[in-house]
């Protein structure tokens, strides 16, 4: 597919998007949100996966302390002020991000997928047993997060329709910076890692560095994603780190393309939407959900169209 | 707080660390010799705990239950091998995560449908029932005892059949090169399909062995497998030997745990698996790359 085809294509679909909650009813405005911040926390995962060739199984814990650094720092304030939760969850996710990326990155293969899990389950069963925190129950926010300069109001997030734009937005600007990283020679030498760690390795480029910035930069946006997540929901508690979550970003990310940034966004709606429809079919609809996710591991390489496979760049080559 | 309050604890954390090395030796045999990661191991231990449930109360003795309950295990693991794992030997691990993945969805699906959500006891046998006393109030289930004694048995077992039969040079040189094992004429499928199944069993057996001292609920493998994943990378992939170290430490880390520090129990477990990787990033007597 040409290039100048895929750029129509995105940006007719950005224009749905923009225009969605005028004419959709608030019911659908939420599930799009919610779709929307899946879809960003895929996208930063595929930022690992998809690019550097690390997959992380862990990624969740970084999702869920975006959400629990807004509850925890703001769950008695009267008022939210944006400008200050945000920076807080971002800094909060990458500083766990930096962590545990500088102990998981020694490693690699399946040892990388499973010290990363390991540390995920470490997060959530701190969540899961410090009563200060919630606990099993988590934590409940009252108040939406506003933007005020002085004392006006610039930008209230209470409505559902502001709170999609925002959502929007942040998915937006996340595209943005990504595809500007990933052009950048930064964004070359991830890429190239992915391809062959030993011979980026011999033209002398500090491999382990370049993986820990990539790193870094998914956990905050998965942060980024938690502190959405957390401030739509308004609902906290530890499940937002279980491994369950981990797992589905992974299937989103297959799912939609790896290698690609629209990939994971595709792959979001797809999976929410089975995740809804399902339940309406059976009450036993894990197995059906089940049985599709080992049709997409088992034969989704192998029967992506051809046109499929140019518009969403096969990332199978060796 | 005296001397047999420790020893009690000491006991338990080795029979927790026995039954973790049964699941955790069958993950890392997957590890070493397949190279496959199989989340769903945890569920096989789950499978395992509900049939001793199940065919005990049906045939109304526990060894009656393990007995019919580990074919149905073998038997569960090879379909799953053939049918699934099979495919995924030459992809990236990514695939396999995803496959194993949704294996722990169906099976959890499966557990509900077949056995409800209702948390289950099995009973101990009427021989092991007993406990032995340590001092005036303190006093030890021999059950617990046993189960230590059958993993030993089981650990010895293990060790003959890998160092000493003709089936373990197979599995130690599927270990260390794949091809070159192949091209000297030896069916790599069914070694696999073998090995795989053997592994399934084994954790199947920890649940059965399991049920009587834990009780029977959903999810509970997935607790288990995190925390063998944690012994496998400890002790070093494809390594017998290191999964029998990770799952004493961890065995010992998290019962101490327990007492010492109730609060940070759970993330001990894991705090050590960092401190060992800063230390060893391929583990205790994994090999270094």
């Amino acid at each position: 597919m040409p290039r100048i085809t895929r750029t129509l294509l995105l940006l007719a679909a950005l224009l749905t998007l923009v225009f969605f909650p005028l004419f959709g009813s608030s019911f659908y405005v939420g599930l799009l949100t919610r779709i929307l911040i899946l879809a960003l926390f895929a996208m930063s995962l595929d930022l690992l996966i998809g690019y550097t060739g690390l997959v992380s199984f862990g990624h969740a814990a970084f999702f869920g302390i975006g959400g629990y650094a807004l509850a925890i720092a703001f769950q008695d304030a009267a008022v939210i002020h944006l400008w200050q939760a945000l920076p807080l969850s971002l800094a909060a996710a990458a500083l766990a991000a930096l962590v545990v990326g500088w102990i998981s990155i020694r490693t690699s293969g399946i040892y990388f997928i499973m010290i990363t899990l390991a540390f995920a389950q470490m997060f959530f069963y701190f969540f899961f047993e410090s009563p200060r925190y919630g606990g099993d129950d988590g934590i409940f926010l009252f108040f939406k997060p506003v933007l005020m300069i002085g004392s006006a109001d610039i930008l209230h997030l209470d409505s559902e329709n502001n709170f999609y734009y925002f959502v929007l937005g942040s998915l937006v600007s996340s595209y943005l910076l990504l595809t500007m990283i990933l052009r950048a020679p930064f964004g070359k030498v991830i890429t190239a890692i992915k391809a062959n760690e030993h011979r980026v390795c011999a033209l002398g480029y500090a491999v382990n560095r370049y993986k820990l910035v990539s790193f870094v930069i998914a956990g905050t946006l998965a942060g980024l994603a938690g502190f959405l997540e957390g401030a739509h929901s308004g609902y906290i508690n530890p499940s937002y780190m279980s491994w369950h979550e981990s797992g589905i970003a992974i299937a989103i990310v297959v799912l939609g393309g790896m290698g690609t940034l629209y990939g994971p966004i595709v792959g979001a709606f797809i999976i929410v939407l089975l995740q809804d429809f399902l339940p309406s079919l059976t009450d036993h609809w894990q197995l059906l959900f089940g049985g599709i996710v080992i049709s997409v591991a088992l034969f989704y390489p192998m029967v992506r169209p051809a046109c499929c496979r140019d518009f969403m760049r096969c990332s199978e080559v060796k | 707080m005296e001397l047999s309050f420790y020893l009690v604890q000491l006991l338990n954390a080795i029979q927790y660390g026995f039954l973790l090395f049964l699941v955790a030796s069958g993950l890392t045999l997957l590890f070493g010799i397949m190279g496959i990661i199989n989340l769903a191991h945890g569920s096989f231990y789950m499978i395992g705990a509900y049939l001793a449930y199940w065919l005990t109360d049906v045939t109304g003795n526990l060894w009656l239950g393990i007995l019919l309950g580990l074919p149905i295990a073998l038997l569960v693991g090879y379909l799953v091998e053939r049918f699934a794992i099979s495919f995924l030997y030459q992809r990236d691990h990514l695939y396999q995560v995803l496959l194993t993945f949704a294996l722990i969805l169906i099976f959890n699906e499966l557990q509900q449908i077949l056995w409800g959500t209702d948390v289950h006891g099995v009973a101990i046998p009427a021989i092991l029932a007993g406990s032995i006393p340590l001092t005036e109030n303190q006093s030890y289930p021999i059950y617990r005892l046993f189960i230590s004694a059958v993993c030993i048995a089981l650990a010895c077992g293990m060790s003959w059949v890998i160092q000493k039969t003709r089936l373990g040079m197979m599995i130690r040189a599927g270990a260390s090169n794949r091809e070159m094992v192949q091209s000297l004429g030896i069916n790599v499928n069914r070694l696999f399909a073998l090995v795989f199944s053997l592994g399934v069993a084994l954790a199947a057996f920890a649940g059965m062995l399991a049920a009587p001292v834990d009780s029977v609920y959903p999810g509970m493998g997935e607790n288990v497998l995190i925390i063998s994943f944690v012994v496998v990378v400890i002790g070093g992939t494809g390594s017998i030997k290191g999964a029998f170290v990770g799952a004493m430490l961890i065995g010992l880390v998290s019962t101490f745990g327990k007492v010492l520090l109730p609060e940070m129990a759970s993330v001990m477990a894991y705090a050590l698996m960092a401190v060992i990787l800063l230390w060893r990033p391929q583990g205790l007597f994994g090999r270094a790359r």
